[in-house]
C-alpha cells in the first residue's frame, strides 16, 4: 500500500482552538482536555497540537521540529542544516512512554537562523529561504520530515488519539497564549506521523476538518507560485494558500477568508460599489484559491487565528468567548469542557470567519453580517 | 468520360403504402432527388444525388421515407476500403483535391469517451444544485498575479479587460459566408440571451448584427475581411485567427459565386470576387510578429478589449501556446483536429493535427510549469459534443469551450458534411435564399438557448456530484477524472490516473 | 379578431399547410387516411403562392366588409357577428362560384368533388388552425384581437 504523500486520503476530524487575547499563557492541558471530549470524531490514526508563545527564550529563531525515520536521514539533514543555518540550540523533543503511541520516529528540534552569507548568495529574504529549505528537505531527504518551522511556536503530532499525543509530548509542561488541536479520522491510511495535523509552514499552522473537492485545482495553482505539495493532503494545500495570501500577497486576514470562502456572485452584485470592485477583483484573481468542498478549519498565525467554514457550511464549527479568551471547536461540548460559563456562544455562518487576534476588540469579521447565536 | 464509376452512397426507401404524393420531399430536397413521375403516378427518387441530410425524412408528413446506407458493397477488403476506392474514382474523374466539410470523421479514438468523472460518496457530501448555489460564471482574460490594495482596501490593481460568461461555453468562429445570415442571427441572439459570446469568424460583421456587439468576438484572420475601425469598436473582444483544427496550415477560399451583395459588403470585397484567406498571415512569420499584431489591436481598442489568439492543435501546441501567452494574448483558443469547417481538403481534415484532449492537457501543464497558467485563459474547441465533454475539458485545464458543430446541430444540421456544396438543406451552410429561409432565427435562437441551458443544468449536476459548487474549482482538477482503456503514456500526457487507481 | 398571418421571410414553400388543411377538414383527422381513404377528400382551403425564393401561404382574410357574403346568392356565406369568422354553410351552398369571382384574394376554392365553395374556417371544429399548428418553420401565426 502506498504511503501517505504518494496517495490522497480523505479524512474526517475534530478541531479545537483557544486564544487568550491578552497574551497570557496557559498550559497545554487545557486544549488536550478540550479535544479529548470529541474522542469519537477521531479514530486514533492521527492527533496533534500547535502551540504559540512556548519558546520565548528563542523567540527570534526558527524552531524546526523534525521526524527522522533513521539516523542516516538525521545525519543528512543536519549536514544540510549546518551548511545553511547557525543553530542556537538543539535537542531531542522530550516525550514520555505512552501505552497507545507506538512506532515513534526520532523526534528532534533545532532553534536556528539562516546564515547571512547564504542569504546574500541567494538574494532572497530569510523567510523565502527557510521555505525553500523546508521544501528541499521534505522532498529530497528520504526519511526526514520538517513538521514545524515557526518562531516561538511549535507543532506536536503523532499517530494516536489527540489526548494520548498530548501525554506523549508532555504538553502540560508547555505554556502558550494560543493553542489548536486536531483529532483525525482518516479513511484508509496505515497512519504516518507527518500526515497528522496541524500542518505548519513558518508561523502559519492549519487544523482542518473536511475534504477539498477543489484539491487538484488548488494544488496546481500553488505550484505555479513555487509551492510543492508533497503530502497530498487538503490541510497542506490550505496552509500554503494562507501562506500565499497572508505572507506573500499581504492580504488582510479578513480578505483571505473571503478568498477561501468567497461570496457568491449574486451576493457580490448586491454590494456597494467599492465592495463590489474589491470582491470582483478578489474573485477573479484568486478563483483557484477558493477552497471548495466541506471544511471547517482553524488557521493560526503570529498574533491570532481565523476559524472558518466552507461557504455553505458542510462541516461543524462553534465559537465562544469568555473575557479575553476565544474558543472555537467542532462541537460546543469541547468548549464547555474547558469553559463552563462562556459569555457568548455562537455558530458562525458558512464562509463567515471568526477572527481572534491579540488585543483586538471585534472578534467577528469587518464585513460580517449577523451571526446565528447558538 | 461518360461512365461514372461511383455507385450511390445512400438509398432512398419510400413506403408507398404511406406516401400520399404530397411532394413535400420534392420541394425540400435541394439536391433534386425526389420527383413525381406522371406516367407511373407516383414519387420516385434518384439515389445518386442523395447526401442523407434527412430533410425530406423529417418533413414527410406520413413518415414514408427512410434513407439507408446503400447496400452495394465491394468485395470485402480490410485495406482497400469503401472510402479509399471511391476517393480514387472521384479524383480520377475530376483531377481535383477532394473536398469535405465538418470535422474529421475518421475512427480515431475519442479520448473524451475514455475518461470518466468522479462523484462524492460519504467522506464528502455531494451538493444538490436545485437547493444550493452552484456557480458557472467565468471570466476570459488575463489575470494579475496578485491583488494590490491601499490601506482603505481600495483596489489598486488594474484589472485587464475580461469577458464575462454566464456559462463556460461560447459559439465558435463561423463566418458569414460559410454559414447563412439566419444562422448568424440565431447565434448572435442566443449569445445575448444567454450572457455568453458568439464569434463572427473571419467574414466580417454584418451591419444588422452590430447591435449584438457586447456579445460578439470578432476575428482578424489572414484575409483581414471586414476589419475596420467600426468592426473593432463594436466587438467585445478581438481574436486573431492563426489556424483552425479542421485544416491546420491551410488557408480558406470562398468562391466568387458565393460572394453576394450582402457578403461583399460585410467582407469589404467586390461582389463575385473570390475571398481568399492566405495560409499564414503575411505579416506574421514568427512569434514577435504575432506580438506586434496583438499589441496593434490592443492599441486600436484602447486596451479595453481582450485580444485572443486561435490556433489549431498541432504537435508542438504547448510551446506555441506558451509563446502566445508571452506575446501578450489575453486568451488562447485551441481547436482540436475534430473541429468543424465549411470546407477543407479531405486529406488535411482527416490527417493533420492532434486531438483537443491531449492539446488542452499539455498546454495547461506547460503553462503551469512555467508559472503563467493563471495569467491567461484557455479555450478548448474541436468537437465538444455534450456537457460531459465540457466538464472533462475544464477538468483537464480549459477555462471554457467553444462549440461550433454542436451549435449547428442544435439549429438542424444533420452532419451530411456537404457544407462546401452550398446546398445545405437546413439553411445553415448556404447562401441560397430559398434555403436560408428554412432556418427561422426565431426558432434557431431558442433552440440554442435551450441547448446551453440544458448543458448548464447538467454541468451543475456533475459539479454537485463532485462536491463542488463553483466551476472555478473544476479547472485543472484532473483528480476528478480517471482513464479507461488507455496506455500509460496516454494517461501521462493527459495527467490523469487510471480508473480504480 | 384573431387571424392567420403569413411570414413570407421564413415560409419554405413546403406546402405542408395544405396537407394539414385537407386533413383537418377530412372526416378522418389523420393524414394518411384522409389521403388514402377519403373518397370525398376536401380541397385545401389554403394555397401556397410562390415566386421563388418568395413563398407564402394564403387563406381567407375574413374581411370586415366581406364581398363574398354580399355576393352569395343563397345566403350560404355568412359572417358571424360575434367572432367575425366568415363561413360557408355547405347545406345552403349550390356551387354557383359567385363568391369565387368576387374574392379579391382568391381565397375561395372550388371543391369540385362536392360541388360547393370551400374556404378557410379557421378550423372552427378543433379551435386551432391546422396550418398554423403544423407549419414546420413557424411561418404562420394565429394572432390579433378576439
Ligand atoms: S413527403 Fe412523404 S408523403 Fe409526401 S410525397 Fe414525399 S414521400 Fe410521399
Ligand atoms: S438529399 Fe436530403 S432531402 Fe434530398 S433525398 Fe437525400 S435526405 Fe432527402
Ligand atoms: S407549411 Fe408553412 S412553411 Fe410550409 S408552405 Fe405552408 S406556410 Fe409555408
Ligand atoms: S373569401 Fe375573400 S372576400 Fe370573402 S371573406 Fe374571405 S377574404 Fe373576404
Amino acid at each position: 500500500m502506498l504511503k501517505e504523500g504518494n496517495i490522497r486520503i480523505p479524512s474526517g476530524c475534530a478541531i479545537s482552538g483557544i486564544i487568550d487575547r491578552s497574551g497570557a499563557v496557559f498550559s497545554g492541558q487545557i486544549i488536550a482536555d478540550s479535544i479529548a471530549t470529541m474522542h469519537d470524531r477521531s479514530n486514533g490514526l492521527g492527533g496533534g497540537f500547535a502551540a504559540y508563545g512556548i519558546y520565548p527564550e528563542f523567540k527570534e529563531h526558527y524552531a524546526f521540529h523534525m521526524f527522522y525515520d533513521n539516523t542516516k536521514s538525521k545525519q543528512e539533514t543536519e549536514e544540510l542544516l549546518k551548511a545553511n543555518f547557525v543553530i542556537a540550540y538543539e535537542d531531542k523533543i522530550p516525550t514520555r512512554k505512552t501505552e497507545s503511541i507506538k512506532n515513534a520516529p526520532l523526534i528532534y528540534r533545532y532553534f536556528a537562523l539562516p546564515k547571512l552569507e547564504v542569504l546574500n548568495a541567494n538574494e532572497i529574504t530569510d523567510e523565502d529561504f527557510v521555505v525553500k529549505f523546508i521544501f528541499n528537505v521534505n522532498k529530497n531527504v528520504n526519511g526526514a520530515y520538517i513538521f514545524s518551522s515557526g518562531k516561538n511556536m511549535g507543532v506536536f503530532k503523532a499517530v494516536g488519539y489527540p489526548e494520548d499525543v498530548a501525554e506523549f509530548y508532555k504538553l502540560e509542561t508547555y505554556n502558550g497564549y494560543m493553542w489548536t488541536a486536531h483529532g483525525r479520522f482518516p479513511t484508509n491510511t496505515p497512519g504516518w506521523w507527518g500526515g497528522a495535523h496541524p500542518f505548519n509552514l513558518l508561523n502559519i499552522s492549519v487544523v482542518h476538518n473536511g475534504e477539498l473537492s477543489s484539491y487538484d485545482t488548488n494544488r496546481k495553482y500553488l505550484e505555479e507560485f513555487g509551492y510543492s505539495c508533497t503530502l497530498q493532503t487538503d490541510t497542506e494545500v490550505a496552509a500554503y494558500i494562507f501562506d500565499l495570501l497572508l505572507r506573500r500577497h499581504n492580504l488582510p486576514v479578513s480578505l483571505a477568508a473571503k478568498v477561501v470562502a468567497s461570496p457568491l456572485w449574486n451576493q457580490v452584485e448586491r454590494m456597494s460599489l467599492k465592495e463590489k470592485e474589491l470582491y470582483h477583483s478578489l474573485k477573479m484573481i484568486y478563483s483557484k484559491a477558493l477552497l471548495n468542498g466541506p471544511f471547517s478549519l482553524i488557521v493560526t498565525y503570529d498574533n491570532g487565528f481565523i476559524a472558518i467554514n466552507d461557504r455553505i457550511k458542510l462541516r461543524p464549527l462553534t465559537a465562544a468567548s469568555h473575557g479575553d479568551v476565544i474558543y472555537v471547536a467542532s462541537e460546543e461540548s469541547a468548549i464547555r469542557q474547558v469553559c463552563k460559563n462562556p459569555d457568548r456562544v455562537w455558530i458562525p455562518k458558512g464562509g463567515e470567519p471568526v477572527i481572534a487576534e491579540m488585543d483586538q476588540q471585534n472578534v467577528s469579521e469587518i464585513f460580517n453580517k449577523k451571526e446565528v447565536t447558538a | 468520360m461518360s461512365l461514372n464509376y461511383l455507385t450511390p452512397e445512400f438509398k432512398v426507401l419510400r413506403d408507398y403504402d404511406k406516401c400520399i404524393n404530397c411532394k413535400v420531399c420534392m420541394r425540400q430536397c435541394a439536391n433534386e432527388v425526389h420527383s413525381y413521375d406522371e406516367d407511373l403516378g407516383k414519387m420516385v427518387a434518384d439515389d445518386y444525388k442523395c447526401v442523407n441530410c434527412q430533410r425530406c425524412v423529417v418533413m414527410c408528413p406520413t413518415h414514408a421515407l427512410t434513407i439507408v446506407k446503400h447496400p452495394q458493397v465491394f468485395r470485402e477488403n480490410a485495406n482497400w476500403t469503401y472510402d479509399a476506392i471511391r476517393d480514387i474514382y472521384r479524383q480520377a474523374e475530376t483531377g481535383g483535391v477532394l473536398l469535405s466539410a465538418m470535422g474529421n470523421d475518421r475512427p480515431y479514438p475519442i479520448y473524451w469517451d475514455k475518461m470518466v468523472i468522479n462523484a462524492s460518496q460519504v467522506t464528502n457530501p455531494s451538493i444538490d444544485p436545485l437547493r444550493e448555489p452552484m456557480e458557472l460564471k467565468i471570466f476570459i482574460g488575463r489575470k494579475p498575479d496578485k491583488i494590490e490594495l491601499d490601506e482603505n482596501l481600495n483596489v489598486k490593481t488594474k484589472m485587464p479587460p475580461q469577458l464575462t460568461l454566464n456559462y463556460p461555453i461560447m459559439f465558435s468562429a463561423m463566418s458569414y459566408g460559410s454559414i447563412s445570415y439566419n444562422a448568424h442571427a440565431s447565434l448572435a441572439r442566443a449569445a445575448k440571451e444567454l450572457g455568453i459570446y458568439y464569434n463572427t469568424g473571419e467574414g466580417g460583421l454584418h451591419k444588422d448584427f452590430r447591435k449584438y456587439g457586447p456579445n460578439t468576438i470578432v476575428q482578424v484572420a489572414s484575409g483581414r475581411f471586414g476589419v475596420d475601425r467600426e468592426y473593432l469598436k463594436t466587438a467585445a473582444a478581438v481574436e486573431i485567427k492563426i489556424g483552425q483544427g479542421a485544416k491546420p496550415g491551410i488557408g480558406g477560399h470562398l468562391p466568387g459565386e458565393k460572394v453576394s451583395e450582402d457578403i461583399s459588403e460585410t467582407r469589404m470585397i467586390p461582389v463575385g470576387s473570390d475571398a481568399i484567406s492566405p495560409a499564414p498571415h503575411h505579416d506574421i512569420y514568427s512569434i514577435e510578429d504575432l506580438s506586434q499584431l496583438i499589441y496593434s489591436l490592443k492599441e486600436a481598442t484602447d486596451y479595453k478589449k481582450p485580444v485572443g489568439v486561435k490556433i489549431a492543435a498541432v504537435n508542438n501546441v504547448a510551446a506555441i501556446a506558451s509563446g502566445i501567452a508571452r506575446a501578450g494574448a489575453d486568451y488562447i483558443a485551441i481547436d482540436g483536429f475534430r473541429g468543424g469547417t465549411g470546407a477543407a481538403p479531405k486529406r488535411i481534415r482527416d490527417n493533420v493535427g492532434i486531438p483537443i484532449e491531449f492539446a488542452i492537457a499539455s498546454v495547461d501543464s506547460r503553462l503551469r510549469s512555467e508559472g503563467i497558467r493563471h495569467t491567461i485563459s484557455l479555450i478548448a474547441a474541436g468537437s465538444i459534443r455534450s456537457s460531459a465533454d465540457i466538464v472533462k475539458a475544464i477538468a483537464l485545464g480549459a477555462d471554457a469551450v467553444y462549440i461550433g458543430s454542436a451549435a449547428l446541430i442544435a439549429l438542424g444540421c444533420h452532419m451530411c458534411q456537404q457544407c462546401y456544396t452550398g446546398k445545405c438543406n437546413w439553411g445553415i451552410a448556404t447562401q441560397d435564399p430559398n434555403l436560408v429561409k428554412r432556418l427561422n432565427p426565431e426558432i434557431g435562437y431558442k433552440r440554442l438557448v435551450n441547448l446551453i441551458t440544458a448543458w448548464g443544468h447538467e454541468i451543475q449536476e456533475m459539479l454537485g456530484g463532485m462536491g463542488i459548487n463553483d466551476i472555478e474549482s473544476l479547472k485543472g482538477n484532473r483528480l476528478m477524472l480517471r482513464g479507461i482503456g488507455m496506455t500509460q503514456k496516454e494517461l501521462d500526457v493527459l495527467g490523469i490516473l487510471a480508473a480504480g487507481e | 379578431m384573431k387571424k392567420v398571418y403569413a411570414k413570407e421571410e421564413v415560409c419554405v414553400g413546403c406546402k405542408l399547410c395544405e396537407v394539414y388543411c385537407i386533413t383537418s377538414h377530412s372526416r378522418y383527422k389523420d393524414v394518411l387516411k384522409a389521403y388514402k381513404f377519403d373518397s370525398n377528400r376536401p380541397a385545401p382551403r389554403i394555397v401556397v403562392e410562390e415566386n421563388r425564393p418568395l413563398s407564402f401561404s394564403l387563406q381567407c382574410r375574413h374581411c370586415d366588409d366581406a364581398p363574398c357574403v354580399k355576393a352569395c346568392i343563397t345566403g350560404a356565406m355568412q359572417k358571424d357577428p360575434v367572432t367575425g369568422v366568415v363561413t360557408c354553410d355547405t347545406d345552403k351552398c349550390v356551387g354557383c362560384w359567385t363568391c369565387v369571382l368576387v374574392c379579391g384574394f382568391g381565397a375561395i376554392v372550388r371543391d369540385t368533388n362536392n360541388k360547393i365553395a370551400s374556404k378557410c374556417d379557421l378550423c372552427a371544429e378543433s379551435g386551432e388552425p391546422a396550418c398554423v399548428k403544423n407549419c414546420p418553420n413557424e411561418a404562420l401565426v394565429y394572432e390579433g384581437g378576439i
